[in-house]
Formats: C-alpha cells, structure tokens, sequence
C-alpha cells in the first residue's frame, strides 16, 4: 500500500499469530502424523515409517466397526437434522409476523447456550429408565413397562440431532430471509404452488446455505466424543470414542494417532464431496 | 388445516428444544436424591451443595480466569493478524491467512491430542496453562476472522490522517484503529470467552490437577443422575445466557446504532 507502511512492519504485526499457530497447531499435528506412523514395542515408542497403524485400523474388526458406527450416526443425524431444522427455519422466516421474528429465533437456539456436557446429560434426564419420557409413558397407559432409551443409539442421535438443529435453525434461517421476496411473488404469479414454489426456486436458492450447514453438522459430528460418550453406553464405540480408549488405558498414542488422521480423512472426502456448494465464507 | 399445521410444527419444535433444558432446569430444585418425576420442591438444598463444593467453585473460578486470559491472547493475536494483512500489502496473503484459518477446520479432539503428544515430549506438564494454550488456538482463527472482516476501508483515512499528523504506527493503531474497531473486537472475545468457558476436550486432555468447569462436571456425571449436577448445570447455563445476552445489547445494539 503506501510507502509509509513498509512490507517489514506487516510482517511484525502478522508474526505473533503466525508464531502461535505453527508452534501450537502446524508443529504439534505434523508430530502426530509423524506418530501414526511409529510402532509401540511393549510399552517403549519406536519412530519410522511404518504402516502398521493403519493396517490395523483396516482389518481390526473393532477399529472398523467404529468407523462405520461413526459415519453411520454421523449420516443419521445430518439428515434428520436438515430434514427437522429447514420447516423450523421456513416457519420462522415467513410464518411468524418480523416483529416476533428475532424473538423466535433467538429462543430457537437459546439452548444452544448450555454448557455442552450438561446438554447431553440433560437428555439423560429425559430418556433414563425413570425419566421423564418413561414416566410420561407409563402414566398415560402407552405402555406398562419402562423402554430402554438411554445407553442407544437412538440417544446419541436423539442428543445430536437437538444440537444441530438449532445450528441449522440459524444458518438457513439466514439463508431464507437473504431471499428477495420478489422470487416467490414471481413463482407465485407464474402459477406455481406453494409446493412447486419451494422445490423449484426456493430450495435450489438456498441449497448453498443447506449444504454449508450439513457440512458442518457431519465435521462437528464425527469428531464429537462428548455426545456418544454420555448418552450412547458402551455398546458400540464411535472413532472419537476409540481414541479416547487408546489414549487412556492403553497409551497406544500412534494407533490414536493414526485414527485421528483417518478422521482428517474422512472430514477432507466430505469437504471434497460438497465443495462445489460450500460457502463458508457465508456463514 | 394447513393454516394451523405451521404453528403446531413451530410448537412441537421448541417442545423439543426445551425439553431436556426444562427438565435440568425443573429437577435442580428437586427435594429428594434423584433428578427424575415426580417432582417434589421446590428446594434450594442443591444449589447450596454446589456452592459449598470446593471443587466446583474452584473449577469455576479457573474456567473463569482461562477463558478470559485464552480470550485477551486470542484477540490481541487476532487484531494484530488482521491490521497486519488488511493495511500492508503482504506477499503471499492469501497463505498466510489460510494458515491462520487452519486450526477452524480440524476437530477439538485433534487439536488435544496434537498438544498432548508435543507436551509430553518436550516433558511440559500439564496444568491450566497447556489448556488455556490449546484455547487460543482454537480461538484465534475466529477473532482474526471476525476483526478481519470488520477491517473495512472506513477507518483507512482516519489512520492516515493521524499518520500525517505524526502519530507513529503504534499510536495509530492504539488512539485510532483499535476504538474504531472496538464493537468486533469485544464480539470476538465474548465469543471466545464462551467457546473457552464451555469447551471440554481440549480440557480434558491437557489438564491434571487444577481443572476447568466442564472436566469436574464431567468428574460428577460418573455419580449418575443426581440434582446437584441439575443445578450446576442450570447455573452454568445462566452465566451463559448472561454472556449472550451481555452480547447482543453491548455489542451487537451499538453496531446497528
């Protein structure tokens, strides 16, 4: 820009942040990528460049259940999560009267503000042998004895999918009432119902906007080791879950290390899938 | 029908968005040992057990002083960053900003066990400290996300005129660039501060004996259900909202102004 602002001194401003993120993010994942390429000999660490990690991963029936329990939930609740949050979105955009409209929204999402481990626990609380839906149940007569709700996968969904569709709530909320208003007078005036209004202008309008938020449920999702934890029980372990296992009791840091990069993998496949819809600039 | 199907959907919807939150809130002032119907109460006997809790409270306290401080850091970094490649013509920019931005893109858990693995390494023991590092690092694309695109063209002028007024360049950004900026600013450290106060794994993994609010939370839920992690949680969630709301009136009200 002007000479008075030499090229040195942006350097200057820019080289704190640029400092911190190599030495606390680039450095410490290279080493991990470096570690899932290393080798446990009994309990002693031995660098190289093997792959044995991710043979592992790849005919350990355990490892690949958890991937595919993983991705599993991970579809489940993306799909249900858009499939819930766009009505709600739709609803509030152009149902409720604009003066009520930022109330709605922001009650929409007010939950989104508990703390992330007492949310999932709170669902405990809902879906225990004694809680609340229980009760409700067995007090109206649908049914005489308690389900089994808790420790499912029913609950890790039932507890992501609350999550997440306020997040989408927001996002394609922002999406909709970015729409200019004539687009649907057009559709409308054209003879287009109400229907044909929505899957045919509307939805492709804000499929960008869908699409961003999917993506971004599927990478908070799968990395996610709270949720599952709580509210899933120990009958099937999603990846986060299994390297938690590894870290903690077994100290198997190169396998942990490998299923993280897997992990990476798996979020850079899905950024690949969608990239041609994604606006994350747009957020 | 389809005039009232919109409301019952909009109904059923917060119905279940409040569910789990109505009944934390409800069975925190549970009078007996089990969070569950019937409710009996209502009791503060378990908001007093939380704040008796010594463990809790210093939780809270530490919670309190790593989101502040992982914040202040994050911003300070992030501000810099920003007037850095907003106002000086930088080779390579378009890198150097990806990399900043890097860190959004990669999950807590990832970022934890990248830090662990390095500080175990280098034989750097766990404490406060790691954690509240870890949460600059997850902040830090934020705030410089944030104050970056409030960087417009807007303040160039006033920064030159000061310029040609003498001010040296650290007495620009001080007197000119930072209060002109202020409302970014303050929205990227409350955002930080409660991404931070509510972030748990990167906690988890990189902290030992002093803990943060959610790892001892995470300590009590091995209990099971009881009404005082109800009521902690409940608090927690109140703080929260304070902050939110602190938010949006402070910073988001002046904005529009």
């Amino acid at each position: 820009m002007s000479g008075r602002a030499p090229r040195r001194t942006g350097r200057g401003f820019v080289a704190p942040a640029l400092i911190w993120t190599l030495a606390f993010f680039m450095v410490p994942f290279a080493v991990m990528a470096a570690m899932s390429l290393a080798t446990l000999d009994g309990r002693s660490l031995v660098w190289g460049l093997s792959a044995d990690n991710y043979a592992r991963i790849l005919t350990t029936p355990y490892l690949r259940r958890a991937i595919a329990v993983s991705l599993e939930i991970t579809a489940i609740v993306t799909v249900i999560s858009v499939v819930l949050a766009y009505p709600l979105a739709w609803i509030i955009a152009f149902r409720v009267p604009e003066r009520w409209q930022r109330l709605a929204l922001v009650l929409a999402v007010l939950p989104f503000w508990t703390s992330y481990v007492v949310r999932s626990y709170s669902w405990l609380l809902v879906l225990a042998r004694e809680g609340v839906v229980n009760q409700a149940l067995i007090a109206s007569g649908l049914i005489a004895e308690p389900l089994t709700l808790a420790n499912t996968r029913t609950a890790t969904v039932t507890g992501f999918v609350h999550f997440f569709v306020m997040l989408l709530t927001l996002t394609i909320y922002a999406n909709l009432v970015q729409l200019s208003p004539n687009y649907r007078r057009a559709a409308t005036d054209l003879g287009a119902s109400a229907f044909q209004t929505f899957r045919h202008v509307i939805l492709p309008l804000t499929l960008p906007g869908v699409v961003t938020g999917a993506f971004l449920t599927f990478v908070l999702c799968i990395g996610d080791y709270v949720t599952p934890q709580i509210l899933g029980g120990n009958n099937e372990l999603t990846v986060p879950q299994v390297i938690m296992v590894q870290l903690g009791r077994r100290a198997d840091f190169p396998l942990a290390s490998a299923l993280s990069v897997v992990l990476m993998g798996i979020v850079t496949l899905a950024y690949l899938g969608s990239a041609r819809w994604l606006r994350l600039d747009r957020l | 029908m389809t005039r009232v199907l919109p409301w019952l959907y909009l109904c059923l919807a917060f119905g279940f968005i409040y569910l789990p939150v109505g009944a934390l809130v409800l069975f925190s002032f549970q009078d007996g040992s089990l969070p569950v119907p019937p409710f009996n109460g209502p009791s503060l006997k378990w908001y007093g057990a939380v704040l008796a809790d010594r463990g809790l409270m210093a939780a809270m306290l530490n919670s309190l002083v790593v989101a502040v401080g992982s914040s202040a850091v994050a911003c300070a970094l992030g501000f810099l960053a920003a007037y850095g490649l907003a106002r000086h013509a930088l080779p390579a920019s378009g890198l150097l900003r990806a990399a900043l931005i890097a860190p959004m893109t990669v999950s807590y858990l990832i970022v934890g066990l990248g830090l662990l693995i390095v500080f175990g390494r280098l034989g750097i023991g766990l404490s406060l400290w790691s954690a509240g590092i870890g949460h600059v690092v997850i902040n830090l694309p934020l705030c410089f996300a944030l104050i970056y695109a409030a960087m417009g063209g807007q303040q160039v002028n006033a920064e030159r005129a000061a310029r040609d007024l003498g001010a040296g360049e650290w007495r620009v950004l001080a007197l000119v660039t930072v209060p002109m900026l202020a409302p970014a600013i303050l929205a990227a450290f409350f955002l930080a501060m409660t991404f931070s106060w509510d972030e748990f794994i990167i906690a988890f993994l990189l902290t030992r004996f002093d803990v943060t609010l959610p790892v001892e939370i995470w300590s009590l839920l091995r209990s099971g259900l009881s009404p005082k992690t109800n009521a902690v949680g409940s608090l927690v969630f109140v703080i929260s909202v304070i902050l939110v709301l602190g938010l949006e009136v402070f910073v988001f009200r002046r904005r529009r102004q």
